[in-house]
């Protein structure tokens, strides 16, 4: 944690309210973005319990299951869940615009090579003019996306397969391939496709607690937006401990967890209610007696979800909240750029889906794998560089830690480089307070009109002077071109770092993983999971 | 001593607890393992068709009787084993361990001991191993949890002739989304030297039981005021992490709150501080009003408290 951050956490213990870490806001936040706040089965792997879910604050979509350990119960969560996630995405897959691969917004760099020639070409293809956005209530309920979708993407339908013991209700398992993409995407730095409440929240102010205790959603935001006349410390610690008189917690987990009092004392005998009103209308014989049965099991289904609504509406309106108090910072300049690569990622998934390609592998084929990692390197870097460049206040980090300086030009003497046709090579003497980290002939950058400018360090004139040569961006010309050269009295920030991340060199082909990375993956298609005959887990 | 009634008493009672949910799940789950008479668990261990699996009657009365059955069971087993070929189960075996200074009784899922007088602990949890890998904070917790067991046994071992304790136990975990068990040997060696040397460097009971002023009580029917002192006068060092795992994290988080003291905000806090450790001091020192500016941690405050204050008006400002 860089000093900056840790003063503004001993600042809020101080005054009593979260400080800001950030003046703009770093994450690309959609105009309709879902959220989901799920919760699971203490104990269970893949045995959800609930979900909110929705695009409308005021409408949330409840889904419960009233017996988590039935496996029909559970497809049936699954099957409603699909249908309220998967409109949703459908939605945006048709809204393209025309985008250039090779161009500059891809991801990666290189773009389709021409058989013949051997150069890159650019190939005109679709890109989604926006993307869905998917928000849950804190990091583990990422972890919980990634695990619901690798429950779902490799169950068979019984169109699929006719054969399947328990074949899954339709469009499961497609719902489990996007989860897993989302799951997937959520792991690279800047990307904003599924984000956590927490995190979000997280990144733009420094409460006064530990990042420990500020995973608690409720105990963050009430730091960020105490009550009136209460400080942070007071309302998060209600927001932690306050039990009512049954002693259930004021502020539920945030989830997919639940909080052990409440599986103990309300749902576990609401469930065994749910179990014997079951098996009691299984075994009524006659019509009138079935009927009251029939009462009695929706009674105590009804009752299930009331209490797993008491769970999760906590946690549903302080998710809106922190997006409420989100929307009022400034989207940061160059998250736009970032949003544009979680729109190429969805699109992608998109084709893949379309082309019937089969669901994501268990474990990553070795150059999947490497390729991931570089990709999300470049990411973290390049996520790194353009926060300082939107936000004065992360820049400030940068400064103090000599990766950047602000500075003012004070003399520009002109200069040309000595080959055949002399290049314009200015020389900028600028004063700054900063104490950048300079080797010889090191070089800097600054943003110009929106692309990186590069000088290159000559030497101390004195103490806080030095001298800058500039070398890029000046036009063809003899003389420079207008504006590219600073003037004197300019303030410019200038950066040790790129601006821009350039990609790993080129990977192998998949076709051609040398056997020491266990060879080319192989083609059949992954197996579904084997299905116990047993109903319970 | 009952910490959580002690943590009430106090004033600030922890959440602790578990969802009979997990627990009925945890239980089904050992129980289905540990079926057929060793049988699976033989199979987890690569083991398909042992000669003769035995599994020891380990009933006795009281804590002392069960470890003293325990390390006679440990005993036969590994003599049987060396003569007969027989692998033997151990359910549920008592192992004693000195913590502290006072004795501590452990009471590991299972130990098989295996023809060869090696001895293994089996630790069965109820979290999943999903495509052969499972939550690694999960599997941390699980392999400290072993090394102590590893290390209970050791004590044991080392008064059985031929016996040989693992350094690798055996982590048990439903496969995927099923219930069908799965196995993976887990190597604890590093989990072993740092427990060995946590308790060797533990205070002894009886030390700290002395250094406390005479009369001192954690009787609950005290009133709060005078069990605040008692507790008090038992130093403690609070950290964040303590929230998950002790009833009185949050009787000593408002304790390092009240006191301003930086390491209530995290482990990270102090490397940059220098020996500033209260939030009054740092900030004082951040504003000029305190500190010696000479103080590398002291320039270094202030230069990153007058950027930050930069940052913020530029900001504001636009």
């Amino acid at each position: 944690m860089s000093l900056i951050s840790t003063l503004a956490r001993l600042e809020a213990v101080e005054s009593g309210r979260a400080r800001p870490l950030a003046t703009v806001r770093h994450r690309h936040l959609s105009e309709r973005p879902l959220v989901f706040v799920p919760l699971t089965t203490a104990g269970e792997a893949g045995a959800p319990l609930g979900a909110l879910v929705g695009t409308d604050p005021q409408e949330p979509r409840l889904l419960v299951v009233a017996q988590p350990r039935d496996r029909d119960l559970r497809f049936a969560f699954l099957a409603e869940l699909a249908d309220a996630l998967l409109p949703h995405l459908d939605a945006y897959t048709d809204d393209v615009e025309p985008a250039e691969r090779g161009g500059t917004s891809r991801p990666k760099a290189g773009g389709d090579v021409d058989p013949e020639t051997g150069k890159r070409v650019k190939v005109e293809v679709e890109l989604c003019a926006d993307a869905p956005q998917l928000i849950v209530p804190a990091r583990a309920g990422i972890d919980f996306v990634r695990l619901l979708g690798r429950s779902m993407r490799f169950r068979r339908t019984a169109e699929e397969d006719p054969d399947a013991p328990y074949p899954a209700p339709p469009r499961v398992p497609l719902l489990g391939r996007w989860l897993t993409h989302y799951g997937e995407r959520a792991r690279v730095p800047g990307s904003s496709l599924l984000l956590a409440a927490t995190d979000l929240l997280n990144r733009h102010w420094a409460s006064g607690q530990s990042s420990l205790e500020d995973q608690h959603l409720g105990a963050l935001l009430a730091w960020i937006d105490p009550g009136e006349g209460e400080s942070g410390a007071q309302a998060a610690l209600r927001a932690e401990l306050t039990r009512d008189r049954d002693g259930q917690l004021l502020c539920p987990p945030a989830g997919p967890a639940t909080d052990p009092a409440f599986d103990n004392r309300l749902l576990a005998p609401a469930v065994e209610r749910y179990d014997r009103a079951r098996q009691a209308l299984g075994a009524a014989e006659e019509g009138v007696m079935a009927d009251a049965r029939l009462g009695e099991l929706t009674v105590a289904e009804r009752e299930i979800r009331r209490l797993v609504l008491t769970q999760l509406q906590p946690t549903w309106h302080a998710v809106w909240r922190g997006l409420e108090l989100l929307r009022e910072l400034p989207e940061g300049s160059r998250a736009a750029d970032r949003w544009t690569r979680d729109r190429w990622s969805f699109t992608a998934h998109r084709d893949r889906v379309r082309a019937g390609e089969p669901p994501q592998p268990r474990r990553d084929d070795a150059v999947t794998a490497a390729q991931k990692l570089a990709s999300r390197e470049t990411a973290q870097a390049q996520l790194e560089a353009q926060e300082a460049l939107d936000d004065p206040l992360v820049l400030a980090g940068r400064r103090l830690a000599g990766e950047a300086f602000l500075s003012e030009v004070t003399e520009v003497v002109m200069a040309w480089s000595d080959s055949k046709r002399p290049s314009p090579r200015p020389l900028l003497t600028v004063r700054t307070d900063d104490r950048p980290q300079l080797a010889e002939r090191a070089k800097v950058y600054r943003s110009l009109e929106g692309k990186p400018q590069t000088a290159e360090f000559v030497r101390y004139d004195a103490e806080g002077t030095l001298v800058l040569r500039l070398t890029d961006r000046m036009g063809r010309a003899k003389d420079p071109a207008e504006g590219s050269v600073p003037q004197k009295g300019d303030r410019i920030a200038w950066t040790l770092f790129e601006h821009d991340q350039r990609g790993g060199p080129k990977l192998p082909a998949r076709e051609e993983t040398p056997w020491t990375h266990g060879g080319p993956p192989g083609t059949s298609a992954q197996s579904p999971d084997p299905v116990t005959p047993e109903d319970v887990l | 001593m009952d910490k959580a009634a002690l943590a009430s008493a106090l004033g600030s009672p922890a959440a602790f607890g578990q969802s009979q949910f997990a627990f009925m799940r945890g239980n089904a789950f050992e129980a289905k393992v540990k079926a057929d008479g060793g049988t699976e668990m033989m199979r987890l261990l690569g083991v398909d068709a042992p000669a003769e699996v035995r599994v020891p009657d380990l009933s006795a009365a009281g804590p002392e009787g069960r470890a003293a059955r325990t390390a006679l069971a440990l005993r036969e087993a590994t003599a049987a084993g060396v003569g007969d070929g027989a692998w033997t189960l151990l359910d549920h075996p008592l192992l004693a361990l000195e913590v502290a200074g006072s004795p501590a009784y452990l009471e590991p899922d299972a130990v098989v001991v295996h023809p060869d007088g090696r001895w293994t602990v089996v630790e069965i949890k109820s979290f999943p191993m999903i495509d052969a890998s499972a939550d690694a904070a999960k599997v941390g917790a699980a392999a400290r949890q072993a090394a102590v067991y590893v290390l209970a046994l050791e004590r044991v071992a080392a008064l059985t002739d031929g016996a040989k304790v693992a350094h690798s136990v055996l982590l048990v975990c439903p496969k995927d989304f099923s219930n069908l068990p799965t196995g993976s040997v887990v190597d604890v060696r590093k989990q072993l030297s740092v427990t060995r040397r946590q308790l060797a460097r533990l205070t002894r009971i009886e030390d700290i039981a002395a250094a406390l002023p005479e009369g001192t009580t954690f009787d609950l029917e005290r009133p709060a005021q005078e069990l605040t002192a008692a507790v008090e006068s038992v130093s403690a060092a609070y950290a964040p992490e303590c929230l998950a795992a002790c009833e009185l994290a949050f009787h000593c988080r408002d304790r390092a709150r009240e006191s301003g003291a930086v390491e209530a905000l995290g482990p990270g806090m102090r490397g940059e501080l220098g020996g500033l450790t209260t939030i009054g001091d740092v900030l004082a020192a951040a504003r000029g009003s305190a500190g010696d500016p000479n103080d590398p941690a002291v320039a270094a405050l202030r230069r990153a408290a007058a950027l930050r204050a930069e940052a913020l008006e530029e900001a504001g400002c636009r």
